[in-house]
């Protein structure tokens, strides 16, 4: 039980931090950035609660905020993304989530990616719908949700891949 | 009253995500209306800590460059200097501090967002260096935004690179004004909107502060003229202005403090009355 709550703790101080340091700065081509801390999300334990999940992405998204001057929009797009989580989980996984038996280090990286990708496109859809917070620049949100979504997917699947695979 | 228990027993989880959501949505809102105060903000301790060590270490690979920056600027006030003597027609800015109505404090740019639709810069000058909420703050080469929350260390930039930014501008060789405004879309351009249809405008001519706001001297560089269009009326200009400043890459910056700001303002608003 520590081990997770450990493992967890430090997970969320390092994305916070590789967030707010490097990923929010890299301005691929004037615009698109990576939003990885969502990871965290992803991963969260599922046999815990998800009112503590809740609780957490609010805080996580809360401080990325805070270091990046935007209001409220990560808190709410956050929280969104960690109550629409089981939608994703059982669409993706499948029978697996129904037996609460996925372990994200050995599963299908067809179900994975499938995972990732359904969660990112929701979060930064409605971040970016926020950030711009203006209906006649739904262009501007479709363009910047898609560039910055296939960001997030590589480099998230890459991540969950590296920092997982290894511990089997 | 079981009922209502029960009820929110069921949906507990539904809830508290609504209240969450609700308090996102709700500090966005407040960020989105004009130039308050926000509540969550990076001039604080933990984001200015963070920042503070990341910039110690990422300003050595930029020396070469702002040395470069200083050299230019150097012989530029050194023009500037030489020539005054000779012909006391120019050197606008050198002016306005001679009279001494501004005091300049210079920081360094811990954080800077060029790619949402409002940008902020956060730097390490607070309240301890007796910096406050509206004060402009300038580079070398031209302006870069308004001075919107601080802490005791730390404040934050309303980059003019915002959406909530609007600053009086003037074309250079006339005294036609407009204010200065960003569609979001690249950090290289910004709009000067609202100019009088009889003002001469030209391409590649100069766009320097108006000197109306109080809060930026006259005649401090903004950028110049790229294209123009007359809006849908037919009345104004919209004009594409290029930038002086790069505001992807901004080391050192000058913030300027109008000593004379709260008498014009009390004059203002008594004239109002």
């Amino acid at each position: 039980m520590s081990s997770v709550l450990g493992i967890n703790s430090i997970r969320f101080i390092l994305l916070l931090l590789l967030q707010v340091i490097i990923c929010s700065h890299i301005n691929f081509l004037g615009y698109i950035n990576p939003y990885i801390y969502i990871i965290f999300i992803f991963l969260f334990p599922i046999k815990e609660e998800r009112l503590i999940l809740l609780i957490v992405s609010f805080l996580l998204g809360m401080l990325v905020d805070m270091f990046l001057d935007s209001g409220g929009v990560h808190a709410a797009a956050s929280v969104l993304l960690a109550y629409a989580r089981p939608v994703f989980l059982k669409t993706s996984f499948g029978m697996l989530y129904e037996h609460q038996s996925i372990k994200f280090s050995n599963t299908e990286l067809g179900s994975l990616i499938t995972y990732v990708t359904l969660g990112t496109f929701t979060h930064h859809l409605m971040l970016f719908s926020l950030e711009v917070f203006n209906i006649s620049g739904i262009l501007l949100i479709l363009k910047k949700t898609l560039f910055s979504s296939i960001f997030t997917i590589i480099l998230s699947i890459l991540i969950i891949i590296l920092f997982s695979r290894n511990k089997k | 009253m079981q009922q209502i228990f029960n009820f929110v027993i069921r949906n507990k989880t539904f809830l508290l995500f609504l209240f969450l959501f609700s308090i996102g949505l709700a500090l966005t809102i407040q960020s989105h209306s004009y130039h308050r105060s926000k509540f969550i903000n990076s001039a604080n301790a933990l984001s200015g800590g963070v920042y503070g060590t990341v910039n110690s270490i990422d300003k050595y690979f930029d020396l070469e460059k702002e040395n470069e920056i200083l050299a230019e600027e150097n012989k530029r006030l050194k023009e500037q200097l030489f020539n005054s003597v000779n012909s006391e027609n120019n050197a606008v800015i050198d002016t306005t501090i001679s009279r001494e109505n501004y005091r300049i404090t210079t920081a360094d740019v811990y954080k800077n967002s060029y790619s949402s639709t409002n940008n902020f810069l956060t730097i390490n000058k607070g309240k301890n260096d007796s910096i406050k909420q509206d004060f402009g703050v300038i580079t070398s080469k031209g302006i870069i935004g308004i001075i919107d929350n601080t802490s005791k260390n730390y404040a934050t930039v309303l980059s003019i690179l915002s959406k909530k930014s609007r600053i009086n501008a003037k074309l250079k060789n006339s005294n036609h004004i407009g204010s200065l405004t960003w569609n979001g879309k690249t950090p290289e351009f910004v709009q000067l909107i609202d100019v009088s249809k009889f003002a001469p405008v030209k391409v590649g001519d100069t766009i320097v502060t108006g000197g109306q706001s109080s809060i930026f001297p006259k005649g401090i560089n903004i950028g110049s003229i790229e294209s123009f269009e007359t809006d849908i009326s037919g009345d104004t200009y919209t004009i594409q202005v290029k930038l002086f400043n790069d505001m992807t890459n901004i080391g050192t910056i000058y913030i300027l403090e109008n000593r004379d700001r709260d008498e014009i303002l009390k004059l203002q608003r008594s004239s109002n009355e």
